[in-house]
């Protein structure tokens, strides 16, 4: 056999190539538990390993996968995750200047009022320079922080006397107490929870949402949470926490198994539910779908998940593209499945439609209130 | 330094074995788990499904180890003054005025007496420190972020630094239990210190033993049933598939009614001791027969 040591490091070697957070700090905590056990059992080995390399039930899998490969005698492979597909935007030849008379070249429009009419155009429509200075603009939109009140006492001018502030006061002053110092619930960022449809027919949009969900992520990274839906759902608020704007986008592409697939949303927003959504993660949150709702999958199951959904958030938002398109009626099943369930329904085509998004996000109300008639029964009201 | 608890109980199974005897069954990894936690002096991370028997599990650890429990609830909002001490204020006041209206006169002497560790009130985590325990920090999942970060500081070195008073140490670290139901990730650095280990839920078998074992009142024959109906219930896509401490709960509501038997009569009427949802109640209500109808391979 093997130098035990040898093995311990190598095992959780080979479990880190696999995917599991098994930094050399654990691996050392698995030499200190052999201690305690039977290193020739291989039931002590594999719990005791297990308990220290192990730290989600996500690991669990792949390390009874790791395991068995590692001391079956076979060396485990390390590739797990599929190649990385960095882009996705898809350049649509753009429409020639209008007006197709003798003009040789467009009148120089001013930075100011040329960033103004790129920010109406339609994001799936625009060259890669232009694309590229939305992105920039993306990037630089900043949500204003929506709130809702934390149980954390905050020294306040009024509210309830804060002993311990007041009485460090009076020790100072001798004893005399000159003064009540007050504290009074402060505020914490209201969470934000992004579910962006990455399905063949959003495809032109994916990117510029994704972008705009990273925008949040760098914001408030404690208070948002990331997932794509297509054919699965994929948690990608890890991915989105990386500084760069670019480099967030290709870590998430990385880990989008389903780019361009179909659409289940509503088994997928049933899986958000189950897994994340009902613990806790929607709860009191602003829910955001990004999705042009073309649900190949059963709609009275949507229905009865955005219904579900529906109770758990604070408000829910429904973004389509197609929206901001002229002429847009909500015709497709899931479209019209989802809709008695919003609150907010916006357009999502146009960096315009991303600021007004952001505006909702901060507790505003999009111009001209819920737009399309769709806010929900009994809450519009509620919308301070 | 530490020299771990229980020395006297040499294997995963031994342990396995008192918490057996207190009606707490335990399974081949949970009670390696255990061991090692005891033995290595860390804390033990566990997270699973709600009512799976992740709090049950410290009562009974501090059982047997024959100490107390010291039990923190986690909440948004709680901070350092509700979870490790908090200066008891009106006393220092008092104090001060009677040292006062005696003409005491040194003021630094004073001002040391106000903060002695008589006026020190201790919550849950310097009493930790102060008594042998089990400890059990529940639903961390629930305390903020910025919780977790000093929860990590008296985890590490098991010591609370008090800044008007010094570092306060634990003579015994406590036994740590920490459970979460995962409504966010944990930050690793904590996860890092701890063991972690999945709380599923248990076998056909272990179950109607639990059932067994938790109230003897139950023939064999209903703890059976019982045990069935839930494993069909966990595979029924429900919004709350139902855990041990609805099995159980479930089967004292039976008692109480004196049924001998899970027909769908009995059934019915109790449904809301292990399905606590509208929907879910409603969906099963409907299938009832089937899901109670004795499977081919006998009950």
């Amino acid at each position: 056999m093997r130098d035990f040591v040898e093995t311990a490091v190598g095992f959780a070697r080979t479990l880190r190539a696999a995917g599991v957070a098994a930094d050399p700090e654990r691996a050392h905590t698995l030499m200190a538990a052999l201690e305690h056990l039977d290193v020739l059992d291989a039931r002590d080995v594999y719990w005791a390993g297990r308990v220290t390399l192990c730290s989600r039930r996500d690991d669990l899998a792949v390390y009874d996968r790791v395991f068995a490969a590692y001391f079956g005698g076979e060396r485990a492979g390390p590739a797990r995750r599929p190649p990385a597909r960095v882009t996705v935007t898809r350049r649509v030849a753009e429409p020639g200047p209008g007006g197709a008379g003798g003009r040789r070249e467009r009148p120089v429009a001013s930075t100011a009022s040329r960033a103004e009419v790129l920010r109406r155009r339609d994001v799936s429509r625009l060259t890669a320079a232009e694309r590229d200075q939305v992105n920039r603009m993306i990037a630089l939109l900043a949500a204003g922080r929506a709130e809702r009140p934390s149980r954390r006492l905050r020294p306040a001018r009024r509210g309830r006397p804060d002993p311990a502030r007041t009485v460090r006061e009076a020790l100072r002053r001798g004893g005399e107490i000159t003064a009540v110092r007050r504290r009074a619930p402060g505020s914490r960022a209201r969470r934000a929870v992004l579910i962006v449809d990455v399905s063949g027919s959003m495809a032109p949009y994916a990117d510029a949402l994704l972008r705009l969900a990273h925008a949040v992520v760098r914001r408030e990274p404690r208070a948002t949470e990331v997932f794509t839906v297509g054919t699965r759902l994929t948690r990608i608020t890890g991915e989105l926490r990386t500084r760069d704007p670019d480099a967030a986008m290709a870590a998430a592409s990385a880990a989008i198994p389903d780019w361009s697939g179909g659409t289940r949303l509503g088994e997928e927003l049933k899986e958000f539910l189950d897994a994340f959504g009902q613990r806790g993660t929607a709860r009191g949150a602003f829910v955001v779908i990004a999705s042009d709702g073309w649900e190949r999958g059963d709609t009275a199951r949507l229905s009865r998940e955005m219904a579900r959904l529906s109770r758990l958030a604070y408000r829910v938002i429904w973004v389509n593209p197609h929206k901001g398109h002229a002429g847009y009626e909500p015709l497709t099943a899931g479209m019209r499945a989802a809709l008695p369930h919003v609150d907010h329904f916006v357009a999502g085509h146009s960096l315009a439609a991303y600021e007004e998004l952001a505006e909702v996000l901060a507790g505003g109300e999009p111009p001209g209130g819920a737009r399309g008639s769709t806010s929900r029964r009994g809450r519009s009201g509620l919308v301070g | 330094m530490m020299t771990g608890w229980a020395p006297g109980v040499e294997s995963p199974a031994a342990l396995g074995s008192l918490l057996d005897r207190r009606a707490y069954l335990a399974d081949e990894g949970l009670a390696t788990a255990c061991f090692l936690a005891l033995r290595m002096g860390r804390p033990l991370f566990l997270e699973g499904e709600a009512g799976v028997g992740k709090t049950e599990l410290a009562k009974t650890l501090a059982a047997v180890l024959e100490v107390p429990l010291i039990r923190l609830q986690c909440h948004e909002g709680l901070d350092a003054s509700q979870a490790l001490y908090d200066w008891d204020f009106p006393r220092q006041i008092l104090h001060l005025k009677a040292a006062e209206s005696a003409g005491a006169g040194d003021v630094a002497e004073l001002e040391a007496e106000l903060y002695d560790r008589r006026f020190l009130i201790a919550r849950p985590l310097l009493r930790a420190l102060e008594t042998e325990c089990v400890l059990l920090v529940d639903e961390i999942d629930r305390a903020d972020d910025e919780f977790e970060a000093f929860l990590l500081e008296v985890l590490s070195d098991f010591s609370i630094s008090v800044p008007e008073l010094g570092t306060i140490r634990a003579r015994t670290p406590p036994a740590v239990v920490i459970t979460s139901n995962r409504t966010r990730e944990v930050h690793d650095a904590l996860k890092r210190r701890c063991l972690y280990h999945w709380l599923d839920h248990p076998s056909y078998e272990r179950e109607v033993e639990i059932i067994r074992r938790r109230l003897p009142a139950a023939s064999e024959r209903l703890a059976g049933r019982v045990a069935r109906a839930v494993r069909a219930l966990r595979t029924e896509d429900l919004l709350k598939p139902p855990g041990v401490a609805e099995t159980l709960d479930w089967t004292e509501a039976l008692l109480a009614l004196g049924a001998r038997d899970l027909d769908p009569a009995a059934a019915a009427l109790t449904l809301g001791a292990v399905l606590k949802h509208r929907e879910d109640q409603d969906r099963i209500r409907r299938s009832l027969g089937a899901l109670l109808a004795p499977s081919p391979n006998g009950s």
